[in-house]
């Protein structure tokens, strides 16, 4: 934690506080933000999300900005519009949107840069959704990060 | 670390750099708001965990801080410390103390970080000062994570911060964005210590590591902290397109051993593509904003010609001596000569690069560069001047203080053959 020696002995003179923890990992990492909005479940093809919605979201956006942690992000155009290809006995078939049955559909991603995943779960919770929604948060997998067997099969 | 605690830190982490810039404005005095700010995390590692992170955690921190700051008042210690400073602005505006907290806390906190940038960076301070007090109070990095970084003893960055402090106190530094005729000078300072810390992190110049990465994401958090609230001007954007582009090759330069690996032989599937793409947009934001382009927006050019080169040989090396020309105009350094060097010989041949080299050898400033022999001892290598380059290499390997680089310039002198007749 970040708290200076000086001022706990300013606050508690010599009484002993439990010392700070060293921070597991101080390089950053990459975090996709999923958006999964309730109303992808119903929408239809010509949906458009409500403009104080978006006036929310924009603001929204440029605070992560503003706090230098926004590397991109994009919204998806409802699954209506989209396909699925499904993959089962070893062959592709392919279901054009909607998607009746189907729960938890993506809408959008941003992709943030921070120092834990508990950063990037206080800027999930930060975000302006409805009643319903969900934002999966997802550490980006660095190749890097793989045991050396998996990186050389990935050309590294 | 627990869960509550990884939360607070997270929580710090957000809201720290807005907070000391809050309660800077408030009590003119950065020391001072950064004990405040602290005073503030100190209590909520006492309460939530037992209450649970607020919901609005900033909001707690700073009316935290702010209650505490109104005490000090009230007790007539702030007075003190301040040498009545705060105590005579506040009573030339007619205003009770406490009001005066209250509608400077309610103002947009955008300015607020801008004015503890300038004053972090302030040319009153030394340059480790400036570094280290930026890190701490714009990046919410602890002393020991500083003196980590920088591979120097805590205490020698503890004193660096108390004495940067001190000095911005005595100086009576104004908490403030510099007007017209100081900001440029103002502006570069800053530039300068976010480039110096990227930089520091990019080509380590002492230890075992090659690079630091932890220092690059500081620095480029900063860069892009700092466009969104300058848009308007050109060379921070150059900065940071500079920083994004040198950034997409951090994996790609240090090979499976440690060892670093020059750009030109660099697997260019390692590049970072969404760091590459946001350089050149930022690049863009320079060009869109008109005018020549400066210091660092020209080198920001010079290293998107490698980014936009699919391969090595792609690269195009005449654009880049035009670049370097232009820079060499602008911002003349022997360093830069060095690099101009390097551009030419690739352009134009070896003996082209030489000819710069030669020029600027002598050079006092790059009597311990070790760049300088690095590169002219390459360049006579091309040239079949393996004597001479051996000896270079060997001047370049016992003038890095950097382990990793060392290695890899006796290397290239045992590459050399064997010294001595043939």
């Amino acid at each position: 934690m970040s708290i200076s020696p000086a001022i706990i002995r300013r606050l508690y003179g010599t009484r002993k506080v439990r010392a700070p923890r060293p921070r597991p990992r101080e390089t950053t990492m990459r975090f996709m933000m999923l958006v999964i909005p309730k109303v992808y479940e119903k929408a239809g093809a010509d949906f458009v999300p409500p403009a104080d919605l978006i006036a929310k979201m924009t603001k929204y956006n440029e605070s992560l900005s503003k706090a230098g942690v926004l590397l991109s992000l994009d919204g998806l155009t409802p699954p209506a519009k989209g396909a699925r290809v499904k993959f089962a006995s070893g062959k592709p078939k392919v279901v054009d949107g909607p998607f009746t049955e189907a729960k938890e559909l993506v809408g959008g991603y941003w992709i943030i840069q921070v120092k834990s995943k508990e950063e990037a779960v206080e800027w999930a919770k930060r975000a302006p959704m409805l009643d319903g929604d969900v934002i999966e948060v997802r550490q980006v997998q660095e190749i890097d990060d793989f045991p050396p067997d998996v990186r050389k099969a990935a050309g590294r | 670390m627990s869960d509550i605690h990884a939360a607070i830190d997270a929580v710090w982490r957000i809201e720290s750099a807005r907070l000391i810039a809050g309660l800077a404005r408030m009590v003119r005095d950065v020391g001072l708001a950064e004990d405040l700010a602290q005073e503030a995390l100190l209590a909520a590692l006492e309460r939530w965990p037992a209450s649970g992170v607020p919901d609005n955690p900033g909001a707690w921190l700073m009316a935290t801080a702010k209650h505490r700051a109104i005490d000090l008042l009230r007790r007539g210690k702030m007075l003190e410390r301040k040498h009545d400073t705060v105590g005579r602005e506040l009573e030339a505006r007619q205003e009770s103390p406490e009001d005066a907290l209250h509608a400077a806390l309610d103002d947009d906190v955008g300015d607020d970080l801008l004015r503890l940038i300038f004053t972090a960076c302030h040319p009153v301070l030394s340059t480790e000062a400036r570094l280290a007090l930026t890190l701490r109070l714009l990046g919410g990095l602890t002393t020991e994570e500083i003196a980590r970084a920088f591979l120097v003893p805590v205490p020698t960055v503890a004193q660096r911060i108390v004495r940067a402090k001190r000095t911005l106190a005595e100086a009576r530094v104004p908490f403030e964005v510099p007007r017209a005729a100081d900001r440029a000078a103002r502006l570069s300072s800053v530039l300068e210590v976010i480039y110096l810390i990227f930089n520091e992190g990019y080509t380590a110049t002492a230890g075992d590591d090659w690079t630091r990465p932890a220092l690059c994401d500081e620095a480029l958090r900063l860069g892009r902290i700092l466009a969104e609230l300058t848009p308007q001007e050109p060379e921070v954007h150059g900065l940071v397109a500079l920083m994004e582009i040198q950034a997409s090759r951090l994996h790609a330069r240090v090979g499976p051993s440690g060892e670093p690996v020059l750009l030109l032989d660099q697997d260019r599937s390692r590049w970072d593509r969404l760091l590459i793409a946001r350089g050149l947009a930022a690049l863009e934001r320079v060009e869109a904003l008109g005018g020549t382009l400066g210091p660092y927006a020209l080198q920001a050019a010079i290293v998107a010609c490698h980014a936009r080169a699919r391969t090595a040989e792609d690269t195009d090396w005449t654009r880049m001596t035009a670049l370097y020309d232009a820079l060499a105009q602008l911002a003349p350094s022997p360093v830069v000569e060095v690099n101009r060097a390097v551009a030419y010989a690739m352009a134009f041949g070896p003996a082209a690069g030489l000819e710069i080299v030669d020029a600027v050898a002598a050079e006092p400033a790059l009597a311990s560069y070790h760049l300088l022999p690095g590169v002219r001892g390459d360049l006579l290598f091309k040239l079949g001047r393996f004597d001479e380059a051996r000896g270079e290499f060997e001047r370049a390997a016992s003038l890095t203080r950097n382990a990793r680089e060392r290695t890899l310039m006796l290397e290239r002198a045992a590459a050399c053959g064997p010294a001595g007749p043939r």
